[in-house]
């Protein structure tokens, strides 16, 4: 279908602000009298905090005042609190200072002495299973981790699971989540192949460019804060329920994220320091995190000990999956990773049987939010390279075995077998195989040149797309402007942008005549869903479109009243509602909008659908009579899962004397439905990628055992790649088959981008390596070097947390 | 625990070196020289270690540029890591320090780093820089040599007490073309071979070169000697850019009649100091360049090793970069 706007580039209104440091991120604002926070940050993994003295930094010139954990509402555990006297992990704040500057904070936070008593601490989910191991919280070790719904629990398998799991294999004891579907037994005795492989991805921080800020002040009893957060409506009952202030007396300002990756999806934790400081001390509050504090509280990964017997037939289909996962959870909450990797494994592979088992362990490490692709993106890092593993032992080819299991007509996902709405996978990786010239490219594979080898790989990825139920708003003023209300949230993507031009597409408006509203509660922002799991584009270009549909609605009912006959007479087009068989008849959108206002009720926002949300409702009445309003809540029906595809190729040149790797280039195909920004899709799709190497070679968190330290609290030894570490030109494609269960055919893409290119690099390593599998990210130097020299590695196979 | 945050201090801004050496004696062990920053600020921002008086050398014009002189060419301390790979003289004579300096950490950091800073930096033990109290910063024991300790970027040789290494990229090549290096203080000027210039644990472990408090490393003085030579630089890191080398080599060998006549090789990141190479160069001297006299001399060069528990990886590594030290330069 030819849209006007929708598969067009376009320039969204916020990239100007952007390039010219015009854009105002929450540590750019300023308020009247405001004071500093700085946090006195936890040394220790587990600790209980006693004897604190805070004398000496009551007395210092420039302090204000002192937050501590008995002031402020403390959360459900294992729900992570702001501030704490028992510290979890090292770097977990115990008290904020409040001060002139963030010089006299630091000053005196120094100054504050107290006492520590050491608790048992691990950073090693297996010994924290291992019978009479250590336990990373008191009042439990383990979790069945729910998003919003973690449950702690003690739970320790015994030595003979351990004993049993074999040389190198992960021992699979007692889980606390588990499905299936078919006779995975059964499939795999009677399977041509089976393999039965353990593996290891590390855990690893978000780092935002944005270290994490808020700024917070009251006024008139409203609680104004300006935080870095991805999601704007979706934050507002967050925010109500984590500060315990009414959403009507929030005020919450985040036109621009930094980067989040899903770390900022949702408020933190540390929001409420501020909130509170200030309201203690009666000025505005900013508390900047910095970069080291970003990798204590800028959440993280979770790490995966995972074990998977595949069964395949001669052709290589995979007829069962059988799956087990260790996730490493942090010491909090923690996010479902375990969870997505098994839809994940089903979504990919559409096993004819699977078993997925799992237990979620605390680790005394940052607390874990979801990270693009979570759980979904590990197991495009441990599955792929098996595939191929078993695509060299049936010898396939391995294209071809990808091609026998990849989602397409008819695919599901999860143990409910859900229906997929729409699947290209093997359209994704015709066209990726198509743009990298996989032919050809595939005979340089273990080509020599002098201590180079050449290596190539294909990897692919898999996440969810949408959702629905969520609702729109848009309004039509007498200036003859389009506002676009987006509750969505920026995580720099520019979606809220993409999404807004469904609602511009429907009414047919000039796209410059078109004002998105977004980025503070004070626009009048509809509950939308956040800005997170590769769902916006789905999710609110629904909500947009029926809002848009609504107003569509009402400028044909008026158009029916003020001109004659009725609505269905009517149509719109050059910003003007007529009649079909007689165009002399119409109104302008400016003098829709003007009688709209007349008329009131619902035209005018004076009344507002039922259905709709409590933030849509208090949106709405915000903006009664100031224009023709359309709103409704998105009710189009959603028959199955929406989801993301995607194939990437990649070559690598290895260096066999040294380990040193380069990934000289890299082709991403996506199955996004309908392509709405063209630009956008083609940069998330490399930025994706860089991602996906990054994960694949460098990151990872590193942990002193004895001491429970951290060895990667900055971007140095961190190590995201840089940009001469990725090709310097990439491709990238997209299948652009239209979703059936969108109204303009889009769905989401952001996440899986990351994967695929994650999982070609890791195969082209060891494609380059003759077939070698670590089964392990990230594939270092040295870890190369050790495979190549006939060296044992340093880390055991299961290990975590270590170089 | 509190980083990103500098404490107060007073600052500096000399425009001589005979001010910055007067300000340097004057404050003894509680001034700091600061050159381009990169090194002194991280420490400073970590609040693990402070200095009341900073002295800036950025403003001593003395310090900076390249000269040639009438046995070699002088360099002084405060000239940038960019502007040694970029300068034709090096490029030319002394190329083996112009592919090192291209080598060291990012384009941003090679334009404010210096090489004055660059080999008097401080070693990057990842405990050492969290700011335990571990034998380099006078407490009493190792956090990376223990049974579990996260040690994949420690030495080979020289662990006494401390098994940290030498961070720096152009420290090998300095040692392979016998540089000199200057030092002023109160009591004069004093030259120092880049060889013994880095001193490990054994000799003082709480300094990773011979500069004491006072002391001002004005310049690099490079010998003929080696100009011209078949030179050979590699560096082995993580990522292409920013990260510190897993091990790095440099030499430089004159052949003659087919066999190599004269040759030193170094290498970094395997030793608290750059690790000449002696034996290497006894077996490779007098034979021909050729694969079957590198493969030696990369069994040689790593003879002794002793790996902890996560640096093994660096037996082989420098093996076969000695190899390619002598097979492809």
């Amino acid at each position: 279908m030819a849209y006007a706007l929708l598969g067009k580039d376009f320039t969204p209104p916020d990239v100007r602000a952007k390039v010219t440091g015009g854009a105002k991120y929450a540590e750019d604002f300023r308020a009247e009298g405001m004071a500093f926070c700085k946090l006195l940050l936890s040394p220790a993994p587990h600790a209980r905090v006693t004897n604190v003295d805070l004398s000496a930094v009551l007395e210092m010139e420039g302090v204000l005042g002192i937050l501590q954990a008995s002031e402020l509402r403390a959360p459900p555990p294992p729900v992570e609190p702001a501030l704490t006297d028992e510290p979890l992990f090292v770097g977990q704040p115990i008290l904020a200072v409040a001060a002139e500057s963030e010089t006299v904070a630091s000053d005196a936070l120094d100054s504050i002495r107290y006492d520590l008593e050491p608790l048992p601490f691990t950073v090693d989910p297996l010994e924290a299973l291992y019978p009479g191991g250590p336990s990373a919280r008191q009042d439990g070790n383990a979790a069945v981790v729910n998003y919003g719904n973690t449950v702690v629990e003690t739970r320790h398998w015994t030595a003979q699971d351990f004993a049993a799991a074999g040389d190198g294999q992960l021992p699979t004891g007692e889980p606390n989540m588990e499905w299936s579907y078919g006779d995975v037994d059964q499939a795999l005795a009677d399977a041509a192949l089976v393999l039965d492989e353990s593996f290891v991805t590390a855990g690893l921080s978000h780092h935002s460019m944005e270290p994490r800020t808020t700024m917070a002040y009251w006024e008139n009893g409203k609680c104004h804060l300006h935080g870095s957060v991805q999601s704007q409506s979706f934050s507002m009952p967050i925010l109500a329920g984590m500060l315990g202030i009414p959403q009507e007396d929030i005020v919450f300002v985040s036109e621009y994220c930094g980067g989040g990756f899903g770390s900022k999806a949702v408020p933190f934790p540390s929001m409420a320091i501020p909130v509170n400081l200030s309201r203690k001390i009666g000025r505005p509050v900013m508390m900047r995190l910095t970069r080291h504090e970003e990798y204590y509280l800028g959440l993280a990964r979770t790490g995966m000990q995972g074990r998977i017997r595949l069964g395949f037939s001669a052709e290589g289909r995979v007829t069962a999956a059988d799956l087990f996962l260790i996730q490493e959870n942090g010491p909090h909450a923690g996010f479902p990773n375990l969870t997505g990797a098994a839809a994940g494994v089903s979504a990919m592979y559409q096993p004819e049987s699977m078993r997925f088992r799992g237990v979620g362990v605390f680790t005394n490490t940052p607390p874990r939010m979801a990270q693009r692709g979570p759980g979904y993106n590990e197991m495009s890092a441990a599955i792929e390279p098996l595939i191929d593993k078993a695509a060299r032992e049936l010898d396939l080819d391995r294209l071809a075995i990808r091609m026998i299991n990849a989602p397409g007509d008819g695919a599901t996902v999860g143990p409910q077998r859900i229906p997929l709405t729409s699947a290209f996978m093997p359209e994704a990786l015709t066209m990726a195989a198509e743009q990298f010239n996989w032919e050809e490219r595939r005979a340089l594979s273990g080509q020599r040149s002098g201590s180079k080898v050449t290596g190539v790989g294909v990897g692919l990825a898999y996440h969810p797309a949408g959702n629905n139920g969520f609702d729109g708003l848009v309004r039509l003023t007498p200036q003859g402007k389009l506002h676009i209300h987006t509750g969505v949230g920026n995580l720099g993507t520019y979606s809220h942008s993409a999404t807004s031009r469904v609602a511009a597409e429907v009414l047919k408006c000039d796209w410059a005549d078109c004002i998105i509203e977004r980025g503070d509660s004070r626009r009048h922002l509809p509950h939308n869903q956040g800005q997170f799991g590769s769902n916006t584009s789905f999710t609110m270009s629904r909500t947009n479109y029926v809002a848009a549909m609504d107003a569509v609605a009402k400028l044909k009912e008026i158009a029916a009243m003020d001109l004659g006959g009725s609505p269905e007479d009517y149509d719109i087009g050059g910003h003007r509602v007529f009649a079909r068989d007689d165009e002399s008849k119409f109104l302008t959108y400016p003098d829709a909008a003007a009688r709209a206002i007349e008329l009131g009720g619902k035209f005018s926002g004076e009344e507002a659908p039922e259905d709709i949300n409590p933030t849509t409702q208090m949106a709405v009445a915000g903006l009664a009579g100031t224009g023709l309003i359309g709103v409704a809540r998105d009710n189009i029906e959603l028959n199955g899962q929406p989801a993301a595809h995607v194939a990437g190729c990649a070559m690598v040149e290895l260096d066999l004397e040294t380990g040193h790797v380069e990934v000289v280039d890299y082709a991403g195909a996506v199955d996004c439905g309908t392509v709405v920004h063209p630009m956008s899709l083609a940069t998330q799709t490399k930025g994706g990628a860089v991602m996906g190497i990054g994960m694949a070679r460098y990151e990872r968190h590193i942990y002193d055992r004895q001491n429970g330290l951290p060895g990667t609290i900055g971007f140095h030894q961190a190590k995201p790649p840089s940009y001469l570490d990725v090709p310097a030109e990439m491709q990238t494609g997209a299948v652009d088959m239209p979703d059936p269960e969108n109204p303009v055919g889009i769905k989401g893409v952001g996440e899986p981008v990351m994967g695929a290119a994650l999982a070609a690099v890791l195969n082209a390593i060891s494609d380059a390596m003759g077939g070698h599998v670590f089964n392990r990210t990230p594939v270092t130097p040295d870890m190369i070097v050790n495979a190549l020299a006939g060296r044992e590695q340093s880390h055991g196979p299961l290990d975590v947390n270590t170089a | 625990m509190s980083k990103d945050m500098m404490r107060a201090f007073e600052l500096y801004q000399p425009d001589s070196v005979e001010g910055a050496v007067d300000l340097l004696g004057r404050f003894g062990a509680d001034g700091w020289a600061m050159a381009g920053g990169n090194d002194t600020l991280d420490w400073f921002k970590d609040r693990v270690k402070y200095a009341g008086s900073v002295v800036d050398l950025s403003g001593v014009e003395a310090l900076r540029g390249i000269r040639e002189t009438a046995d070699g060419v002088e360099i002084g301390a405060m000239t940038t890591l960019t502007e040694i790979e970029a300068s034709p003289l090096i490029q030319e004579r002394f190329s083996v320090l112009a592919d090192s300096a291209r080598r060291v950490a990012s384009p941003q950091i090679r334009n404010t780093g210096t090489i004055g800073g660059n080999v008097a930096q401080d070693t990057r033990c990842w405990y050492y820089r969290y700011g335990v109290d571990c034998y380099r910063a006078g407490g009493n024991s190792c956090y990376a040599d223990t049974p579990q300790g996260q040690n994949r970027e420690h030495c080979l040789w020289g662990a006494d007490r401390c098994i940290a290494v030498t961070p720096s990229d152009t420290a090998p090549a300095l040692v392979v073309l016998d540089a000199r290096m200057v030092i002023v203080n109160g009591d004069g000027e004093r030259e120092v071979p880049a060889e013994e210039f880095f001193i490990g644990p054994e000799i003082d472990i709480e300094r990773m070169t011979v500069l004491e408090p006072g002391d001002l490393l004005t310049a690099i003085r490079i010998p003929n000697d080696w100009a011209g030579a078949q030179f050979y630089f590699e560096k082995v890191a993580d990522r292409n850019t920013w990260d510190f080398p897993l091990v790095n080599i440099a030499s430089a060998m004159f052949v003659e009649g087919g066999a190599v006549s004269r040759i030193r090789m170094a290498a970094g990141a395997v030793e608290c100091v750059p690790r000449r190479l002696s034996v290497v160069e006894e077996i490779v001297t007098g034979s021909a360049p050729d694969e079957e006299t590198a493969a030696l001399a990369g069994q040689a060069a790593v003879r002794g090793a002793t790996p902890f528990n996560y640096n093994h990886f660096k037996i082989p590594l420098l093996e076969n970069l000695v190899k390619r030290a002598i097979r492809d330069s």
